[in-house]
């Protein structure tokens, strides 16, 4: 199996709402200080991606951000000017105008093109090598497949044309195991879990890309064993004893390791069923767990905590 | 619970009941993951266990055991009614029937297609046609329009007193607030004439010729005819969607509407909900409450619990101490102690979520005069009961005046 530092193109994906730019701006960054020319790229343009990084807003034009760290934002707009000006050569593409009007319903109506401007772009980085290593933080699992599927679909509806003579190459780079893998982000929650497990089932359906793994993101750590989780249950019965000694506030600090322990127990079966379900998958997915960070920072230092979990689960788990 | 919730104020006027039975039709919005989906089913089961009269709950995408729960997803679009069986064993018996129905998009569509075609022969030309089922799933947000169109459809129809929606998840909550003008929009797109203009005149037209020059080269002129010949029937249907897709939009700013917005207090979530519910009120669009889901009990931000964990960090170490509390336990000493000492060091991570969930409360408490909550329940949330203890929370706790 291909370690996953040594992709070329990792899509990383997962249920809105879990982590998914924490994780992929981590993967970037890891890449980066092992000395890998790295790209990072937001498909959705939402501004997370900057705001993970703490830098100023991104564009389409990648700027770098630290030593061999890129990044940049999708913008099919601006992914069509310029693959025209590179591969059509129309001398009046300039004199077009403002393409977005023009073209932006065409792509929303055909079938495929929207994503496939997206998708080619990233793949042409990949082909010109341009980077070591580009690391997508990808649209949410319900449209990932829509995305890296949009060259085969695209392949499918249009006989002839220029787009259709630029598929092969991306499908090439897309179904390469050695060159591209998509990693998926789930929290040990069931909506999550569940799409996740569909995710996987939908990969292997639909496309030829490759899951390279989970990431289980916020994972309570085990703080007890079994003896120690029913003493736990049990302390409630001593309230009396301890709420004299430690005040009245003694309640408050039960229930916290009440809920903690409860929300910890149900995630280990939702992970547990995630485990279960990737047996089932044909190709070997490993999870890799980042721990709750209980943190109040937002951007950098949950990039920057994050990156030293995976770090830590990445050299264990080689 | 090691501590159970403060005592309802019973004199006070519930301000959700006040809102289910003053409304007819509630849209239940918010980013995905925060139990949009159980969170309006339970507003439903709320409101048939103080209400008579026929509620019912749409929605999209729900878990398949709260599905199977409800008994729906099994017929498309066609709604079910939940048995009053499902109530049993519950304090509380349902005055009103409950029914649910599951937004199909495709069916949808289907039902779309046939209403508005104005004749047999293109209603047959549209659904047969290859590109029609890949570019309703794509363009206009058609899963937001559709929920939209669905709601309604579904209040026209006059069989229900109360219709409550769950949205699709968005990559934007705006979306769902969009989707009706951008149809209407959509009809009057200078590109959807380009589309539909013939084939030939469109080569020689000077204005849109480069346009179509890079089009064939990009796309293929097949695939572009292909393209427009479906335009070309959908055209026919101008009518029919821009007057829906009008009446639709009206009903978003209906005083018989209001939007429920729901959210956890995890940062982007809240973010969120903060922006919705800023747009609705620039809309001037009805925001009946903010719900906020799996939140923390209040008192684990107290100084006095801060207080008792920094003692109990201490105390375990005090061996009189430990035997005495694992004696009230029947539990054995060392395991007692330490124990006491993950419980105590482990409170101030719990602590600070549950400080930082109280910031975002209160922001989130200044943008709407109805906060209702919910803590977070044991398990999920997958039948009826479990739905019954959810709108037990959300009732009860119904402003945020208790911080």
């Amino acid at each position: 199996m291909i370690p996953l530092t040594a992709l070329g193109l990792v899509f990383v994906t997962g249920k809105g709402g879990v982590g998914k730019t924490s994780v992929a701006a981590a993967f970037a960054e890891l890449s980066a200080r092992a000395g890998r020319r790295t790209l990072v790229c937001e498909m959705d343009a939402k501004g997370s991606l900057a705001a993970a990084f703490d830098v100023g807003e991104l564009a389409f034009k990648p700027r770098q951000i630290e030593k061999n760290l890129f990044a940049m934002t999708m913008n099919t707009e601006d992914s069509l000017r310029e693959y025209l000006r590179l591969f059509v050569k129309l001398p009046f593409v300039g004199r077009i105008g403002p393409l977005a009007r023009t073209f932006d319903f065409v792509a929303d109506a055909a079938p495929g093109v929207k994503e496939i401007l997206a998708v080619g772009k990233i793949c042409y980085e990949v082909r010109e090598h341009h980077y070591d290593v580009v690391v997508v933080d990808a649209e949410a699992s319900g449209h990932i497949v829509a995305q890296i599927g949009a060259p085969a679909v695209i392949a499918d509806l249009v006989k002839v044309g220029l787009v259709r003579d630029q598929t092969q190459w991306m499908i090439d780079i897309l179904h390469n195991p050695e060159i591209t893998g998509v990693v998926v982000v789930t929290t040990p929650e069931e909506m999550p879990v569940t799409e996740t497990i569909e995710l996987m089932d939908r990969l292997d359906e639909e496309t030829d890309v490759r899951p390279v793994a989970v990431v289980a993101n916020r994972v309570l750590p085990a703080l007890f064993d079994r003896r120690h989780a029913d003493v736990v249950e049990r302390l409630g019965d001593a309230e009396e004893v301890l709420a004299e000694a430690a005040g009245d506030g003694v309640d408050s600090v039960l229930e916290a390791a009440m809920i903690t322990e409860r929300r910890r127990r149900v995630g280990a079966t939702h992970l547990e069923r995630l485990r279960d379900a990737l047996d089932e998958v044909p190709a070997e997915v490993p999870v890799i767990y980042v721990p709750e960070l209980f943190t109040r920072a937002t951007g950098r230092r949950v990039v920057n905590l994050v990156s030293k979990a995976l770090t830590d689960e990445l050299d264990t788990g080689a | 619970m090691a501590k159970t919730t403060r005592s309802t104020r019973r004199s006070a006027p519930n301000a959700l009941d006040a809102l289910l039975a003053s409304k007819e039709m509630v849209l239940v919005t918010g980013s995905g993951g925060v139990g949009k989906t159980t969170v309006a089913a339970a507003l439903a089961v709320a409101a048939v266990i103080h209400q008579r009269g026929r509620v019912l709950v749409l929605t999209v995408d729900p878990a398949r055991r709260l599905a199977d729960a409800l008994g729906i997803g099994v017929f498309g679009n066609e709604a079910v009614r939940i048995p009053d069986e499902a109530f049993s064993g519950l304090p509380q018996q349902p005055k009103g029937e409950l029914w649910a129905a599951m937004l199909d998009t495709k069916a949808g569509w289907d039902e779309l297609i046939r209403r508005h075609a104005p004749d047999a022969k293109v209603r047959e030309a549209v659904l047969s046609n290859p590109l029609y089922q890949n570019i309703t799933a794509r363009f206009v947000h058609s899963h937001d329009y559709l929920a939209m169109e669905q709601l309604h459809d579904l209040h026209a129809t006059g069989d229900y007193d109360l219709v409550i929606v769950d949205t699709p998840p968005s990559r934007n909550a705006l979306d769902i607030l969009d989707a009706p003008s951008r149809m209407v929009e959509f009809f009057g797109s200078r590109l959807l004439k380009w589309l539909t203009v013939p084939y030939r005149s469109r080569i020689f037209n000077v204005a849109t010729k480069p346009f179509y020059q890079v089009a064939d080269r990009v796309l293929g002129s097949r695939f572009l005819r292909d393209i427009g010949d479906f335009f070309v029937l959908f055209q026919a249907m101008e009518k029919g969607f821009v007057a829906r897709a009008r009446e639709v939009e009206a009903l978003l700013a209906d005083h018989r509407t209001a939007f429920v917005v729901v959210s956890t207090l995890e940062t982007a979530p809240a973010h969120e909900a903060a922006f919705l519910a800023a747009e609705l009120r620039r809309r001037q669009l009805p925001l009946g409450a903010i719900v906020i889901n799996r939140v923390l009990p209040a008192s684990l931000s107290s100084d006095e619990a801060a207080d008792s964990a920094n003692r109990l960090a201490v105390l375990c170490d005090d061996e009189d101490f430990v035997t005495s509390v694992a004696d009230a336990i029947d539990a054995e000493p060392d395991v007692t102690a330490t124990v006491l000492g993950e419980v105590a060091t482990r409170f101030h991570d719990v602590a600070l979520v549950a400080t930082r969930e109280a910031e975002r409360r209160s922001e989130l408490a200044a943008l709407t005069s109805c906060l209702l909550s919910a803590p977070s329940l044991d398990g999920e949330v997958n039948d009826v009961p479990g739905l019954f203890t959810l709108s037990r929370h959300l009732r009860e706790q119904h402003d945020g005046a208790d911080f």
